[in-house]
């Protein structure tokens, strides 16, 4: 457990140091948002019922965008070899930079969403539930994302192949995420939604770090 | 730098007593294939503790596939290696938690200071305290004025002598060093060998891959044209003989 939280606190402080990877994220979020408004005109109800899926879209792509980085820096630099190399099971090193990169670019869309959502002319009731969704939605993002990262390690042109390879992955993601939002705008209970949403997060828990590491050590080899 | 709680404390002579002696890392008949192309087949190698083994070989003959394959890094194609008597296969991770490694690239992180990059990996290594080891590993390999410099001014060398105060850092029976010596100067070198002579006087192994001098007392060598696909048997190479490596 201690070795798992050096991972994180480390892969934490090469990203605070670094700064690119999370303003990145939160800034392509917001962008895109922005861009919106522009291309679909300024005509607030239309604004206000798409926005569930704006946001959710944005996310979407928003997490992929750092996703590519996930281990490549480790990869190159000769650190990942050493790292399967240590007591700490190559699956608890998945989950710790999984875990650091959704505390770098999950977290900050996040606190961003609620202020896109008044942008878009969202009604504010629906606000807990799309700050309830991209908590449970996120994580289930990057995870789902580190299975893809550690599969096109090594590969040239790897981040347009991970697009490829993880979106279809997150259509559930999506469904469940902005039909939560919609649900309960239109006055609907959005649990349902939620618990599909919880239940992909679970999945994806033990899943995700099993996959990702058996993917790590064929690229190690 | 001695081992607690391993079964290496024992002296070589410990174990003379049991009827079959067993070597502590040894390996039977491996071969490498790295995608269509064998590297090496049939080769087999016995260290003791406190043995150190040198691989000699041109480019491309092998010796970092066979180091990757000592780590569990790289899977045989058939063959295996065993340790105190256990095969390797049977726990992998156990294996892998008792390696040092040195490969080519550094694992230097640009935007860590030197010390904050060694004390990490002293940290999973399991040192007690990760700061105070990594500053004395620093110190042996004659840096310490190094420590707080990010790791994107350091030079190649510096960086050289970073990863292998990484070994220092933390204890591991085994080490396996690939080209250790490039980018370090003469003084680098010979604290190098220091350091390999104390690991070994702990009852630690080591396996080195060189074209450069380093002087290992006492070290077996393995040729590993010997045990190239059609191999040309390798003159006067005797597996068994113990002699001096002194290129």
């Amino acid at each position: 457990m201690n070795r798992f939280l050096r991972l994180v606190s480390r892969d934490l402080r090469l990203a605070l140091r670094q700064g690119s990877d999370a303003t990145v994220a939160v800034m392509f979020f917001v962008l895109c948002v922005v861009l919106f408004p522009f291309g679909v005109g300024p005509e607030a109800n239309i604004l206000a019922r798409i926005a569930a899926g704006v946001i959710w879209v944005a996310a979407l792509l928003a997490s992929l965008l750092s996703l590519e980085r996930l281990f490549q820096n480790d990869y190159e630099d000769g650190s990942l070899e050493l790292l399967t190399l240590t007591s700490l099971p190559l699956e608890a090193v998945v989950f710790a930079k999984v875990l650091a990169h959704w505390l770098v670019t999950g977290l900050p869309l996040i606190v961003a969403a609620p202020l896109l959502a008044l942008l878009l002319n969202m009604n504010p009731e629906g606000f807990p539930v799309l700050i309830g969704t991209l908590a449970i939605g996120t994580p289930t993002l990057s995870l789902i994302g580190a299975i893809g990262a550690a599969l096109t390690l090594g590969a040239r042109r790897g981040g347009v192949l991970l697009s490829l390879l993880i979106l279809p992955l997150y259509i559930p993601v999506l469904i469940f995420g902005a039909g939560a939002i919609d649900a309960s705008l239109s006055g609907f209970t959005a649990r349902p939604h939620l618990l599909l949403l919880g239940g992909l997060l679970v999945a994806a828990l033990p899943l995700a770090p099993w996959a990702g590491a058996a993917a790590l050590r064929q690229a190690i080899e | 730098m001695l081992y607690h709680g391993t079964s290496i404390m024992q002296p070589a002579n410990a174990r003379a007593d049991s009827p079959v002696p067993m070597p502590l890392f040894a390996a039977n008949d491996l071969t490498c294939l790295r995608g269509e192309r064998l590297v090496f087949q049939e080769l087999s190698f016995a260290v003791d503790a406190g043995g150190a083994l040198v691989l000699l070989g041109p480019n491309g003959s092998g010796k970092s596939s066979l180091l990757r394959m000592m780590a569990g890094l790289l899977r045989p194609f058939s063959g295996g290696m065993s340790w105190d008597g256990e095969p390797v296969s049977s726990d992998p991770d156990l294996h892998r938690s008792r390696v040092h490694y040195v490969g080519h690239l550094d694992a230097v992180k640009p935007v860590l200071s030197a010390r904050e990059n060694l004390a990490f990996w002293a940290s999973m290594g399991g040192a007690a305290d990760p700061m105070e080891s990594a500053m004395a590993a620093l110190e042996r390999l004659g840096v310490p004025h190094i420590a707080d410099v990010p790791g994107r001014y350091l030079s190649a060398g510096q960086k050289r002598r970073l990863n292998l105060a990484r070994i220092l850092a933390a204890p591991a029976p085994l080490w396996l060093l690939d080209e250790p010596s490039v980018a370090l100067d003469r003084a680098g070198i010979g604290q190098l060998e220091e350091a390999i002579a104390e690991h070994r006087r702990g009852g630690g192994i080591v396996v080195v891959s060189t074209h450069a001098e380093i002087a290992i007392p006492g070290a077996d060598t393995l040729h590993m044209d010997d045990f190239a696909v059609n191999a040309v048997p390798h003159d006067g190479y005797d597996h068994e003989d113990d002699q001096d490596y002194e290129p």
